[in-house]
């Protein structure tokens, strides 16, 4: 619980950052939050652009932040848990470097509840990821978010192993 | 002995699955509480009814009028029923009938076989209906639904539903098909067929179209079909998603769902796709509109408050109201035809249940003890709602009353049943 109310802070604070909307009690905390991953992931502060392993055509493959492709929510959530910030901020890199890169984010919701809010949740799950990617600097036009809603499970289980595996945005990349 | 017995239930249970597909339908009806105020019916064979095909007539008038719940069905034992004759009114008071219905086939002009059918009212010794009718022999099935139309409105004095269908989505393998059935889930036919998700049906006022939303082309897009020739429109194919299709009470417009401006949020088209608005705006997902019977609000599905709940906007847009206050999670509001009462789906400790609200007083009531509860649809006359719940894994149909005192499953042979809504009354 304590866990779940510190990642709604932080993504409030991340989407404070870009909308109009004020949130105040939480934007002490945001900056520190939202920057630390990166210098985390980054290989080395600047004067690496030749090297830089994002830039690599097989980055996708070899990067293991890269490998993960699926961001896991609670139930009825759409707040991005605190475990992903790496891996969003991994792809944003990603993108960034690859200009031409596009990443489609499907979301997808656990089958329980009324299918049309959960192809609305979905959205919102798949949203928020593309929010999140966007404000770490990628282009608008490199991301396009969708809602699967509850109809294509990856796990077809009638339990709460199965329901958590399909609570899941997916970075998908073509071309 | 227990050999034998174990032998004879292996014959059986082999030769009940090689019947199954032709057998009539095995329905349990629960009925909960006193069952003194329901009207002991004596429904008589017909004489003649080897007549007709497809279907064992009285047994299906006497389905229909079992499902209600107001009805109990007595058999007539030893006694006769004869048509064109004064029945023996104290013999049948002797078995307890209230009511009793008797009829003839008979082979009729053109193909077709005349049914006479007459109604008596065995406590006052009186005719109260006499009828007949001219069908095809193999319409046993609309026949007996005709039938329990005309015994309903005479003894309830509200029309049957008896004739009206359901559509609904199996799921077979990976096959989507759009189905309609008769009221009881009887006589299924497909509608539609696809690889890919359908959902969220709604019938026209009319009855002659259904909306419904499809991933064929990956992604939701509303369609409407016209039933009689199969013809369908593209309703709403906007950038993102689109869903969610609502017919005003007249049939002149659709409210939907659509993220083409961000997130999910309502707006109103004309039935021909023309004419897109806005409802109105909010800051999280508006969706699942449903018009109230007098075409003046909209409720709808919105987690603006931050937990999905049930609110209503006039059908001009403007502020919204919030209509579901107890629980965390309240969704796909339905209305009944008098726009009295509420059905949406709650979650509460014990699952996803369908619940009733009564809008004037704001009281709520759970109506089943099942935990996977979803899409509620009123019955057109508003006594019973039709529901998808799970049950064994499986998505499977039920109906329960209003009262909450009656509810039964229906039929389902194959495949994974979902999204179910009740037509309108036949024209």
């Amino acid at each position: 619980m304590k866990k779940s109310l510190i990642v709604t802070a932080t993504l409030a604070a991340l989407l404070a950052a870009c909308s109009s909307t004020p949130t105040a009690p939480v934007q002490e905390k945001a900056p520190a939050q939202a920057a630390a991953p990166k210098s985390d992931i980054a290989p080395k502060p600047v004067a690496v652009a030749k090297t830089d392993p994002f830039k690599d055509a097989d980055a996708l493959n070899k990067i293991p932040l890269l490998q993960k492709r699926s961001i896991y929510f609670d139930f009825d959530s759409f707040a991005i848990p605190l475990d992903y910030v790496s891996v969003i901020e991994a792809h944003s890199m990603y993108l960034k470097a690859n200009a031409n890169a596009k990443v489609l984010i499907q979301g997808n919701t656990d089958e329980r509840g009324s299918r049309e809010y959960n192809l609305a949740l979905g959205q919102k799950r798949a949203d928020a990821v593309k929010n999140n990617l966007k404000l770490l600097g990628v282009k608008e036009d490199q991301v396009e978010a969708v809602s699967l809603g509850e109809e294509k499970p990856k796990a077809t289980g009638n339990d709460e192993a199965a329901w958590a595996e399909n609570r899941r945005a997916d970075l998908v990349y073509g071309n | 002995m227990k050999p034998i017995h174990r032998l004879m239930t292996l014959v059986t249970l082999l030769l009940g699955c090689l019947l199954a597909p032709f057998a009539q339908a095995q329905l349990n009806v629960e009925i909960y509480g006193a069952g003194a105020d329901r009207i002991p019916i004596t429904i008589t064979h017909f004489t003649g009814e080897n007549l007709l095909q497809g279907g064992d007539l009285t047994a299906i008038v006497r389905k229909d009028l079992e499902l209600t719940g107001l009805f109990r069905s007595i058999d007539q034992g030893g006694l006769q029923g004869v048509e064109n004759m004064a029945p023996d009114y104290a013999a049948w008071r002797g078995i307890g009938a209230d009511a009793l219905l008797v009829g003839s086939v008979a082979q009729g002009t053109g193909g077709l076989v005349d049914v006479r059918f007459r109604l008596h009212d065995v406590p006052r010794a009186g005719e109260l209906l006499s009828l007949k009718v001219s069908v095809n022999p193999n319409q046993t099935r609309a026949l007996a639904h005709h039938i329990a139309n005309k015994i309903y409105e005479k003894l309830i004095g509200q029309p049957g539903i008896f004739s009206t269908r359901i559509a609904y989505v199996e799921k077979t393998g990976r096959r989507y098909q759009l189905k309609i059935a008769d009221f009881d889930g009887e006589n299924p036919v497909p509608a539609l067929l696809s690889d890919e998700p359908i959902m969220s049906p709604t019938w026209s006022p009319d009855g002659s179209k259904i909306a419904y939303v499809s991933f064929e082309k990956k992604k939701p897009i509303v369609y409407v079909a016209t039933l009689a020739t199969g013809r369908r429109i593209t309703l709403a194919n906007y950038k993102g998603s689109n869903s969610a299709p609502a017919w005003s009470p007249d049939g002149s417009r659709l409210a939907l769902t659509l993220t083409k401006d961000g997130l999910s949020q309502i707006y109103v088209v004309n039935a021909d796709g023309s004419g897109l608005r806005r409802l109105m705006s909010s800051n999280g997902i508006d969706t699942e509109p449903q018009w109230s019977p007098d075409g003046g609000t909209i409720y709808f599905t919105s987690d603006r408050g931050g937990s999905p709940q049930i609110y209503k906007v006039g059908a001009q847009g403007g502020n919204a109201q919030r209509v579901s206050f107890s629980g965390a999670y309240n969704v796909t509001p339905r209305i009944s035809a008098d726009g009295k009462t509420l059905v949406y789906v709650s979650r509460s400790n014990s699952g996803f249940q369908v619940t009733m609200m009564d809008l004037a007083s704001q009281q709520t009531q759970i109506l089943t003890e099942s935990v996977r509860d979803e899409s509620p649809s009123f019955a057109p006359d508003g006594r019973t709602i039709l529901y998808a719940t799970e049950v064994g894994g499986r998505g499977v149909l039920s109906v329960v009353s209003t009262d909450g005192r009656t509810r039964y499953r229906l039929n389902n042979r194959a495949g994974d049943v979902r999204e179910p809504t009740w037509g309108p009354f036949e024209k």
